[in-house]
């Protein structure tokens, strides 16, 4: 498109360019050059030529339920609205026991769900025997289903109430039913992020530690990135840097997940909402720098489905799912209608845009469809 | 395969020869450009159009004077009929307590629209006009073709003449409202007891004429069709080579919720991306577009400036007409910092589209 050249020519980008066709890895200047250009458009083209490269037309997407199985933690992370401090009076927190758990999976034995998305607090008082048991009741009640579940936090704590090292507890995860493991709490990986806003929390050291160990397991995980509130572009780049680094040394990550922050109900209530700029550059600049990273995911709970989907042209190459109980950042907040997508819904997001919607498992598989006609008739 | 970009050879040939684009190539950017194709091309217009990376916006207000209305259109969740429970006419005080809380923040513009209400004839709006020209500095940008071609009727006078008594009371412009699309088969449908699309645009020929500037609108994402979206664009573009009379053009999506189409799929955000930079593209005769943030949300209402949007509108201090649940209040400083985030910058205007120092 020339018109696309000379946008690139006249925003300094042609050499990203020329690194893009030849496949060559950017660099850290390349990173801060995407996130301060103000031609969303020339980033845009840029992350969807790596985007094509990787999945051509294809946009996944799984039927996914949530279940967080307690907001009781004791980490008083500065941008969450979803915890209960463990010995806080206000009667805010709970604690789902496995059958409880097992009990909301039933609720939707209707759907055809593949893939179980269970994080939560860092309660100290679950002992390491709960985990098992809850991913059993879980496997059990829904045993087609895959259990994609606990932070690399969340993994550092059971390690830590079974006493034992993670080499031991890992392969007991697995065989009680756990599949994959989701991307959250990396947060930003900066010191000074870290002290500011989560400093009770798992260090970067310690996330990369047990990330490491996760994926010699042979356990695959997703990382994110948590993006609009106090960190910098430079902490930015530097993140993507250090995710590329390590999967470059274990390639256990199956998806990027850039997190817009959302500021209500925070103690950072006074920041404003992420901008639609912002969601579509974040995918646009992981996208670029993650060239070793297969999906990059646009979740429209936090960024609206109008925006997620425009991201099918900007990088990413992964709606989420259906999302079937979502309670973590309170759903869509004032900036979008819409509290549920249907399977339909999703679908017509993607098709519109001219990709192919391809129906996935936690694990990225795709999973079969006969024909076209069979993806009209589950849509009705 | 939906976008290919080979046939769209020869659209990108004309943009930069700069050639106008016929009916053929509206129909075909909107069926077969793919994103980043539409907002690359209607940027490249935007920015010849407006070189400096100025977003515009006016200090505004609505002031809804009536919700009585005998037209029922279906899409609208705002009039109440003649004689019907919850009917209201806005005293004359409570018009100007809104213009003052308005001129205290500084405001330049109010746009003034209701309903068609027989009980208000042309001397309700003189007499309003003038005790409001009266007292305050202020911008009347007011009522809409609809309202004036029946207020012509019912005080039985040329619309013409209307006009310009209006514009004598005061009436400064005119907004683009009611427009929806330009095709009578879809008005038809939609709105079948409002005046037809070729009444519309002969209402704005006049104002025109008269020296009376105005906006224009297009509601798209009801029931019409790809070609009928194209053939209101190309009828806006005709009567602005006939008079240059219009200011601004404000692509918005039909809002199903709430109203007697409720069960039309509402439009997503490409629908609405596109819209904006095809209207940007086919529109080469008029100045400004605007964003819609009011009805697709700060993120989309931004993004839009990445697709031929110039200018964020209004600063809306209420809205009544579209559905509550589907509308989205925006303070001025989130609209500058949405221009800013957007790496422009943000520039005051008056409804002229006349650059102000920021306030």
């Amino acid at each position: 498109m020339r018109v696309i050249a000379q946008q690139l020519r006249r925003s300094g980008l042609e050499d990203i360019l020329v690194k893009i066709q030849e496949v060559r890895r950017l660099g850290f200047d390349d990173g801060i050059r995407l996130y301060t250009t103000p031609d969303l458009t020339a980033v845009g083209y840029l992350a969807n030529l790596a985007r094509e490269r990787r999945s051509g037309d294809r946009t996944y997407f799984v039927r996914n339920l949530h279940i967080n199985y307690t907001n009781i933690c004791n980490k008083l992370c500065k941008f969450c609205s979803f915890y209960a401090a463990p010995n806080s009076e206000d009667g805010r927190g709970y604690i789902l026991s496995p059958e409880d758990a097992a009990a909301r999976v039933a609720q939707y034995s209707r759907e055809p769900i593949r893939e179980i998305h269970m994080v939560a607090g860092i309660n100290p008082k679950l002992p390491y025997g709960y985990y098992l048991d809850l991913l059993r009741a879980v496997k059990a009640a829904r045993p087609e289903a895959q259990i994609k579940a606990f932070t690399m936090i969340e993994l550092a704590q059971i390690a830590r109430v079974a006493k034992r090292s993670l080499v031991e507890v890992l392969p007991e995860l697995q065989a009680a039913g756990l599949a994959a493991c989701p991307g959250g709490g990396a947060e930003v990986f900066s010191e000074r992020v870290h002290e500011e806003l989560f400093r009770a929390k798992l260090d970067n050291a310690g996330w990369f530690e047990v990330t490491r160990a996760v994926h010699r397991a042979g356990i695959r995980s997703n990382v994110t990135m948590l993006y609009g509130h106090i960190e910098t572009v430079e902490e930015k780049v530097r993140h993507l840097l250090h995710v590329r680094e390590l999967q470059d040394e274990t390639g256990g990550f199956m998806c990027f997940v850039p997190l817009a922050f959302d500021p209500s109900r925070t103690e950072l209530a006074h920041l404003p909402v992420t901008t639609g700029y912002a969601n579509l550059r974040e995918i646009a600049v992981g996208r670029l720098l993650l060239d070793n990273v297969e999906h990059v995911k646009a979740f429209w709970i936090m960024i609206t489905p109008g925006v997620a989907q425009m991201a099918l042209w900007y990088g990413a190459d992964d709606l989420d799912g259906t999302v079937s109980h979502y309670e973590i950042t309170h759903a869509l907040g004032t900036h979008s209608h819409r509290q549920v997508l249907t399977v339909e819904q999703l679908l017509d997001l993607s098709l519109e845009v001219g990709r192919v919607p391809v129906e996935r498992d936690a694990l990225y598989n795709a999973i079969e469809q006969p024909s076209a006609v069979s993806l009209q008739s589950f849509s009705g | 395969m939906p976008f290919t970009d080979r046939n769209l050879v020869h659209i990108e040939d004309k943009l930069l020869a700069g050639e106008r684009l016929s009916f053929d190539d509206g129909v075909r950017l909107f069926r077969e450009a793919n994103p980043l194709q539409l907002s690359a091309w209607a940027s490249v217009v935007r920015h010849r159009l407006h070189p400096e990376r100025h977003v515009t916006y006016v200090v505004g207000r609505v002031i809804n004077y009536t919700n009585v209305c005998w037209v029922q259109c279906k899409f609208c969740n705002f009039y109440r009929l003649p004689g019907q429970e919850g009917g209201y006419v806005l005293p004359r005080e409570m018009i100007f307590g809104k213009i003052q809380e308005l001129m205290d923040l500084g405001g330049t513009e109010i746009l003034i629209q209701g309903g068609l209400n027989p009980a208000l004839k042309l001397d309700y709006f003189e007499s309003l006009f003038s005790a409001i020209k009266a007292r305050f500095p202020v911008h009347i940008h007011g009522l809409s073709p609809v309202e004036i071609i029946y207020l012509a009727k019912i005080s039985q006078l040329s619309e013409r003449e209307c006009l310009s008594r209006l514009k004598t009371a005061g009436l400064d412009s005119i907004p683009g409202a009611g427009a929806e699309i330009l095709v009578e088969a879809v008005r038809e449908e939609i709105a079948p007891y409002k005046n037809s699309a070729a009444a519309w645009l002969n209402l704005m020929r006049t104002a025109h004429q008269l020296g009376i500037g105005s906006s224009v609108t297009m509601m798209y994402g009801s029931v019409e069709s790809i070609e009928q979206r194209v053939e209101h664009l190309v009828r806006v573009r005709e009567l602005q080579d006939e008079t240059r009379g219009f200011r601004a053009f404000i692509p918005w999506s039909f809002q199903p919720e709430g109203t007697h189409l409720g069960e039309v799929k509402r439009a997503s955000g490409f629908d609405y991306l596109r819209t904006v930079a095809v209207s940007r593209l086919m529109l080469d005769n008029l100045p400004n577009i605007q964003s819609s943030w009011l009805t697709q949300g700060p993120k989309l209402g931004q993004i839009a400036l990445q697709y031929g949007v110039n200018d964020m509108g209004s600063t809306i201090i209420e809205e009544n007409v579209v559905s509550k649940e589907s509308v989205f209040m925006v303070p001025l400083p989130e609209i500058e910092r949405l221009i800013r985030d957007a790496g422009f910058t943000p520039v005051r205007r008056n409804t002229k589209y006349e650059l102000l120092p920021l306030g």
